[in-house]
């Protein structure tokens, strides 16, 4: 087995250094040795995107990637949403219109949402849902996270 | 003495835990990391029966970085076998070992634990550990392993017929003998789930200083767990604290004690360092408590003119491998029979009931309980009624229900229905859905050669269950109590203590509304403490669609004492009488005179003050406990509404339009209730078309991913239309009824009864659910499919 090794990435902002197995997956990197327990794992398996961060800008599956692959990377996860307190309009929105439960899916679908609304900013109700049918919610049926994007959309692309 | 503050219950109020889930500030069990962690891996058997002939741990405790492997044989020292009683007569007891002794009895039961210094070194240690299986034969079809010769699966028993249970009222056979229409069906619906997002997990921390044991785990029942942990371990109850505190989703699965939890307990203490598991999703599957997976023979008889005269069914369940702590292996086809003749007048009728042991992950209860499979039945046993009677189906429903007239009416499995508006959510969900126009709809595609259907579901559950009753049925450990505690600060904010668990329910919310209403205080005055042990009053926990009901009754009393007290306190400062005040807004005045008056802090202050400011002889402090105990639980109902169509080239079935009218009593919070219903549907809507855990005739599991379990995406469901009607309870305090399962109970009989609906012109009946594309195929009548799709 290959030994740790150093990396450099972004993450939320902030340059980070880690000193990591070759064999450890970005998920645990970012929870374990970062302390950002806000991503979460639902599956490990690529499946139910809870784990979703943005790499580069592009939504990812943290848990599909190894921590050495994002050296150089910027990562952006869901503690780096909010500004100076300010909550991103998604989570605004989110918390308007009941999108989330227990909150366990909720920063992969914020993450997803993010990267969704900046390629199609003007989404249909179908569109939405296609979209976020990468990441599994067991709580909400998906009502309230719908009606979320649906109304931060706007907002996004005013702030634009 | 009133409160004028504007309204709290029933306001569409924001949940106040939103803030710290939607930033990443969350404190699931895996967040947390104390110092000196060592991380648990399970070793699971892969064989579905098999003796352990030989086990090796040398080569994984030689592992750098392995702190220690713990086998069946050693933590069998450091605590008891869980054994699951009830009061049942045909029941019989069996053992569940937190780690396999001399046998496994289901693909992934935990054999072994390796505890390391990191998940990726424990999991190396799992490789190294050497076992010798002996294989047996695996008992893998709950019919075949009731036959004789079947493998026994838990030798102390005898027999592989775990529990049996029977109700009877009235003569159900001279009844259905001389009905005018009489149906019958053999339903099959298929194992459950629950996959939370959130995979199960548990963290135990042992202080030797203060011989407190600690556990943080996934679980809706901190209490339960506590009370269970003191006796498998011997240690003292009050040495024991258990935390739940963000929990992702519960579903019921969640409300079990599993291995997991003694096992790193017992670990804890046995390295005194802190023992942390996180299932996988792979575990997950393999070992939490599975749901329904029930066949059920049923027959319901009527008069020529609809009017149902009897009912009589059979169910077998496939309880899996052990019967689960504390509910109990009847839990699932025990509430089966109890919930069958659902919201309708029944006066015949006799359902039997059998718990069938195999190779398989445990059965626990999963949100609906037995409902979900009841519903199924009974409603699909009165579309079918309606088909041969020439009757329309809600019509046929509305000559049935149970009258405003007929309340308190005993069901002929012995539950009491306080009241409830069967009628009313059924003629809205027709106004809602525009039945007419929906018909005629329908017959125009119909026209086009299109399968379109509209199916209805009507429900009661029984929910806020008191101390009349046990949760599940013959279960020993009581659950009919909550508590709140309700503590006032010198600063006049609020603390409101509770024994229950949120995981997801927005119980934080909930709660302080109630009690910030009681008292007259704005919201934000009230923070909740939920999920421990060690801070509230005695509690068991979330589940059974209790909370609402119990903790906010106990809330309401506990909310009141208070608010008794800051009035004589407020009446003594103010020289007035009590009977003249008034409270808005946390400031206590003089009806007329709100000049004269004090706010909640200088009460507050005066009642920690002592003698010097309070009534002659008021015994200092400001605050109060209080239990509270509903005895029988109270009804929710609600009617479901489902258009699908069936496309006729893939057999998927694409749910058009749904439609919920729910009763659920005074409604603390709407917004809150409408997410409970969307996620349930949701849930149901994947029970009724995607679900199902598949286990081969060897006992391997084969839906061991979540690409091979399929839960539903945002694309199976449209926009759904919920309706309220708001029967207050009459028995529950506050007039809440609980109502986080019915979604799920609902929507599989909705569904297959609309897919039915649009298949019945080709004489297609749906009885097995999932519904999926191939099952559809298979029933075709030119598809070839002899078998119709129902193998058992
Ligand atoms: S944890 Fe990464 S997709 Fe599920
Ligand atoms: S809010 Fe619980 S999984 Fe989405």
């Amino acid at each position: 087995m290959a030994g740790p090794r150093t990396i450099h990435l972004t993450v939320n902002g902030a340059p980070r250094e880690g000193w990591v197995e070759p064999r450890k997956l970005l998920v645990d990197f970012i929870r374990e040795d970062l302390g950002l327990t806000g991503t979460h794992v639902g599956c490990e398996h690529g499946i139910c995107g809870a784990c979703t961060v943005l790499v580069n800008g592009e939504a990812a599956r943290s848990c599909l990637m190894l921590a050495v692959q994002a050296a150089g990377a910027e990562v952006l996860t869901v503690e780096g949403l909010a500004r100076d307190g300010t909550l991103h309009p998604l989570q605004e929105a989110f918390w308007e219109h009941h999108g989330l439960q227990c909150g366990f899916c909720t920063p992969g679908m914020l993450l997803t949402a993010c990267d969704f609304l900046k390629d199609n900013p003007s989404p249909t109700e179908a569109e939405i849902r296609e979209a976020l049918s990468a990441v599994l919610c067991r709580c909400t049926g998906y009502q309230g996270i719908i009606k979320a994007v649906q109304a931060a959309a706007p907002k996004l692309r005013d702030a634009r | 003495m009133e409160a004028l503050t504007p309204k709290l219950v029933g306001a569409r109020v924001k949940r106040l835990e939103d803030r710290r889930l939607l930033t990443g500030q969350g404190s699931y069990v895996d967040d947390f990391r104390p110092p000196g962690l060592l991380h648990a891996a399970f070793l699971r058997s892969p064989h579905a029966h098999a003796r352990i002939v030989r086990l090796d741990p040398a080569a994984a405790r030689a592992l750098p970085g392995v702190a220690a492997v713990a086998t069946g044989a050693e933590i069998a020292r450091l605590t008891r076998p869980v054994r699951a009683l009830s009061k049942m007569k045909e029941y019989r007891v069996t053992s569940f070992p937190p780690l396999a002794l001399g046998k496994v009895r289901f693909a992934g039961e935990a054999v072994a634990a390796v505890v390391a210094a990191s998940r990726y070194v424990a999991e190396d240690g799992l490789d190294r550990i050497l076992v010798d299986y002996e294989p047996l034969p695996a008992v893998s079809h709950m019919e075949a392993a009731m036959g004789a010769g079947a493998a026994l699966l838990h030798e102390e028993t005898g027999s592989n017929l775990l529990l049996a249970r029977e109700f009877a009222t009235g003569d159900v056979d001279s009844a259905i003998a001389g009905a005018a229409v009489v149906v019958r069906e053999r339903f099959r619906f298929r194992r459950h789930t629950a996959v939370c997002l959130e995979n199960r997990g548990c963290l135990a921390e042992y202080h030797e200083g203060t011989g407190l044991l600690t556990l943080r785990s996934a679980t809706q029942c901190p209490g339960l767990v506590r009370d269970i942990l003191a006796d498998l371990l011997d240690l003292p109850e009050h040495r024991i604290r258990v935390i739940a505190a963000d929990v992702g989703g519960g579903f019921g699965a969640k409300s079990s004690l599993y291995p997991e939890e003694i096992t790193v307990a017992a670990l804890a203490l046995w390295l005194r360092r802190p023992v942390k598991w996180i299932s996988d999703r792979r575990e997950d599957l393999l070992a939490t408590s599975q749901a329904w997976d029930e066949i059920v023979e049923a027959e319901l008889a009527l008069g020529a003119d609809g009017t149902i005269v009897g009912l009589r069914a059979e169910v077998t369940a496939d309880v899996g491998a052990y019967s689960i702590y504390p509910w109990t292996a009847a839990i699932e086809p025990v509430q089966t029979i109890s919930f069958l003749p659902g919201p309708y007048r029944v006066p015949h009728y006799r359902a039997h009931a059998r718990g069938v042991t195999t190779c398989k992950a445990p059965m626990g209860p999963y949100r609906g309980v037995g409902r979900p499979v009841a519903a199924f039945v009974m409603e699909g046993l009165m579309d079918r009624a309606a088909r041969l009677l020439g009757l329309d189906p809600t019509e046929l429903r509305l000559r049935n229900f149970i009258r405003p007239e007929d309340f308190p009416y005993k069901s002929p499995s012995g539950i009491v229905w306080d009241r409830a508006g069967f009628t009313e959510t059924m003629l809205r969900a027709r106004e809602t859905l525009g039945y007419e126009a929906a018909r005629a709809e329908q017959a125009q595609a119909r026209a086009e050669g299109r399968w379109i259907g509209v199916g209805f579901a009507s429900y009661v559950e029984l929910t806020g269950i008191g101390s009349a009753i046990p949760v599940s049925p013959g279960m020993p450990v009581a659950t009919g109590t909550e508590a709140a505690t309700v503590r006032v600060d010198p600063s006049g904010t609020v603390t409101a203590i509770f024994g229950i668990a949120s995981h997801g329910q927005g119980l934080e919310t909930s709660l302080a509304q109630v009690v910030a209403e009681e008292m007259g205080l704005p919201l934000e005055h009230v923070r909740v403490v939920h999920g421990d042990t060690a801070l509230s009053p005695y509690g068991t926990g979330t589940y059974a669609s209790r909370s609402a009901v119990l903790a906010g009754g106990a809330g309401i009393l506990a909310g009141r004492a208070v608010r008794e007290k800051a009035f004589t306190i407020a009446a003594h400062l103010l020289e007035a009488d009590p009977a003249d005040l008034v409270v808005n807004g946390g400031r206590v005045a003089v009806r007329g005179t709100p000049d004269r008056g004090v706010t909640f802090r200088e009460i507050a202050n005066a009642a920690y003050s002592g003698a010097r400011r309070l009534p002659r002889g008021m015994e200092p402090g400001l605050e109060a406990t209080r239990f509270y105990d509903p005895y029988f639980g109270t009804a929710s109902s609600a009617t479901h509404a489902a258009i699908v169509e069936v496309d006729r080239e893939t057999y998927e079935v694409t749910i058009r339009r749904y439609v919920v009218v729910e009763d659920c009593g005074r409604i603390i919070n709407p917004l809150i209730v409408e997410g409970q219903v969307h996620g349930g549907v949701v849930q149901g809507a994947g029970a009724a078309l995607l679900e199902e855990v598949v286990y081969d005739g060897a006992g391997q599991l084969l839906t061991g991913t979540l690409m091979d379990y399929l839960v539903p995406a945002a694309t199976l469901v449209p926009t759904m239309e919920v309706h309220h009607v708001e029967t207050p309870s009459p028995t529950a305090l506050g007039g809440f009824r609980g109502m986080g399962e019915g979604g799920t109970i609902g929507a599989p009989a909705a569904i297959a009864n609309a897919v039915a609906d649009a298949l019945s012109p080709l004489g297609i009946e749906v009885s097995e659910l999932p519904i999926t594309p191939e099952r559809l195929f298979r029933a075709m009548p030119d598809s070839g499919g002899a078998d119709r799709g129902s193998r058992a």
